[in-house]
């Protein structure tokens, strides 16, 4: 590494942060968009499990909590994609290589949701997981990408109150109801567990190193663990995993995770990876001539 | 073009930078950052303004000792207890 | 039914119908912006359709989510503007420029009305339809000289004036500046109608009576 980069190097581990007009290493540049973009698309794609329950909500109340929750994540890619537009990727770059297949999104929306379980557990759950990630980028050393995780943060924690009513309100329903979200569960168990991404050291990580994030995957998944299984077993469900429990040192022991699974959803072959993509593509393409009508000044 | 939004959070505190958004005109802007910024009641008002209007200052010469100009370049204890001393309202 | 909850319920059915069609658009609108203000313009749409629904429960002794999800399609008294499955983008802006415009017209008549819980309603409603309005008009100037727009405002332009009774079609006609013609008139349903109940309903019949 040029010494250059070495100095950026000590100064970011010491805590310090850059702004988007300073000198970055190209490394930390092309890691960082990776990175972003990925989260972006990720907030993007993750609308589209959920949007179809908006129009199934069985309440008002609920549909439009489902509603503001899912505008919420459209939002949150709004505030990303800039973020990445301003380290120099147009977001017409970034969406066209959503639709492509040539950039990533989360794993979590490579899969179906088939029930009103499904959406209760995806509220809780998923943005359970999601906001551990997120507050580990508060004090990313890139600070315009710490900034708005800030606003991130703070609406996911809405989302997070409004998937466990929707839980609460089946557990404490029918049966049929408790066995809609014991069912989801079931289904999403494996997918959360892969989340936070497979085991490397921190120091290893190049997001760490660079301290574009905070904390490990491993850390953050312990701390999901630790938040999140005793608030699931105190409802009397069930957690698919016979192995899962608590050592007396406070660490969580867990059935490996399938990372070949995890790898292989993320490159695009999950269960509804290739038909969200074309869902997005066909609606991009078909509003071309509007983003060309209304963003011209 | 791209706006930048400064947020008020409530009547009389400082507007701070909130983020910024991709509009034509102003009249959008206004349509599109109030809801990005302010759908849930959470801020009083918003100034958009384009970023081209935006003019950053962020470097300064910094040669000479300028201490004069702030609180830590006064350090008054010493004088201070000699004054007290002289005048017997020195504390034991 | 009495004439006011009818009244009520034709109001609350649009919104809730309009809000629903327009929630489609979450997610997949033309930019991000104007998803997240599109998606508000929804929300508010269906909180208009359940302060309505409350007031109109109170007339029939029910409940604002039983009268929005309960009744059967044939019972809801919405207009076929409000029912069309709109797909493209041009056609729906349109639908949400003609609806404004319509509502608008109908809420300032609500808004001087003898009846003072309606008229109070109405007002408060329209404090918040000033911005549905800013917003529509906005889309409608920028796109003024689209082709497809233009087409899509001339076809929907009779169900828009289906949306207001009668007497208020000239003024809906001065505001939006085209000639008043045959209204697709409210009362008879689109096919489309029953294909939204169907998913709207599908989780709640699922368990009836059930609390979500």
């Amino acid at each position: 590494m040029d010494s250059r980069s070495e100095e950026f190097l000590t100064y970011v581990q010491g805590g310090g942060q850059v702004e988007a007009g300073d000198w970055l290493p190209d490394e930390y540049r092309q890691k960082l968009i990776k990175f972003v973009e990925m989260h972006g698309n990720s907030e993007l794609m993750g609308v589209l499990p959920e949007r179809e329950w908006i129009l199934k909500a069985p309440t008002l109340q609920r549909k439009l909590a489902l509603t503001a929750k899912v505008q919420d994540e459209v939002g949150h890619s709004q505030l990303i994609y800039r973020v990445v537009e301003d380290l120099g990727k147009p977001r017409e770059q970034c969406l066209a290589d959503l639709v492509s297949g040539k950039s990533k999104f989360h794993n979590v929306f490579h899969y179906p949701t088939k029930t009103w379980g499904d959406v209760g557990v995806i509220a809780w759950l998923v943005d359970a997981a999601a906001i551990i990630s997120q507050k580990a980028l508060l004090k990313c050393s890139y600070a315009p990408y710490a900034r708005i995780m800030k606003k991130i943060c703070w609406e996911e924690s809405f989302h997070i109150l409004h998937g466990r009513d929707v839980v609460l309100a089946m557990m404490t329903g029918t049966d049929a109801q408790r066995e809609l979200v014991q069912e989801a569960l079931v289904r999403w168990w494996p997918p959360l567990m892969q989340f936070h991404g497979n085991p490397i050291p921190r120091d290893e990580d190049p997001m760490y190193v660079w301290r574009i994030k905070s904390q490990g995957n491993e850390e953050a998944r312990q701390q999901f663990l630790e938040g999140y299984v005793p608030q699931i077993l105190e409802l009397g469900l069930e957690i698919p995993d016979p192995k899962l429990r608590r050592r007396d040192d406070g660490v969580w022991e867990y059935s490996e995770p399938d990372w070949e699974e995890l790898r292989s959803v993320v490159t695009g072959h999950g269960p509804r990876s290739q038909d969200r993509l074309e869902f997005r593509r066909r609606f991009l393409e078909q509003e071309k001539w509007v983003r060309d009508a209304v963003l011209a000044a | 073009m791209i706006y930048e939004v400064f947020r008020q959070e409530r009547k009389g505190q400082a507007f701070a930078h909130a983020g910024s958004i991709v509009a034509p005109d102003a009249a959008f802007a206004d349509a599109w950052a109030r809801e990005q910024y302010g759908r849930r009641g959470e801020s009083a008002a918003l100034w958009l303004v384009p970023r081209a209007a935006i003019h950053e200052v962020s470097e300064w010469a910094d040669e000479f000792d300028l201490k004069y100009r702030r609180v830590d370049g006064y350090s008054i204890k010493a004088r201070l207890k000699e004054a007290r001393e002289r005048a017997g309202s020195a504390t034991a | 039914m009495n004439e006011r909850a009818a009244r009520l319920l034709e109001l609350a059915d649009d919104e809730l119908v309009v809000g629903w069609r327009d929630s489609e658009w979450t997610g997949v609108a033309p930019t991000l912006e104007e998803d997240v203000a599109f998606s508000s313009i929804a929300q508010n749409e269906i909180g208009h359709a359940r302060a309505l629904y409350e007031v109109a429960a109170v007339e029939l002794g029910s409940d604002a989510d039983a009268l929005a999800f309960d009744r059967s399609p044939d019972e809801y008294r919405c207009a076929p503007l409000v029912e069309l499955h709109l797909l493209d983008w041009a056609h729906t802006i349109a639908r949400r420029y003609l609806y404004e415009e319509a509502d608008g017209v109908r809420i300032e008549a609500l808004k001087s009305s003898d009846d003072a819980e309606l008229a109070g309603l109405a007002a408060k409603i329209d404090r918040e339809e000033v911005y549905h309005r800013l917003h529509a008009e906005l889309w409608a100037a920028r796109l003024r000289e689209e082709p497809r727009f233009r087409a899509a405002v001339e076809e929907l332009w009779p169900h828009a004036l289906g949306v207001v009774e009668p007497a208020l079609r000239p003024e809906l006609a001065r505001r939006v500046g085209l000639a008043e013609v045959a209204a697709e008139e409210r009362g008879a349903h689109r096919p489309e109608l029953a294909e939204l109940w169907e998913e709207m309903t599908e989780v709640r019949r699922s368990v009836p009576g059930a609390q979500w």
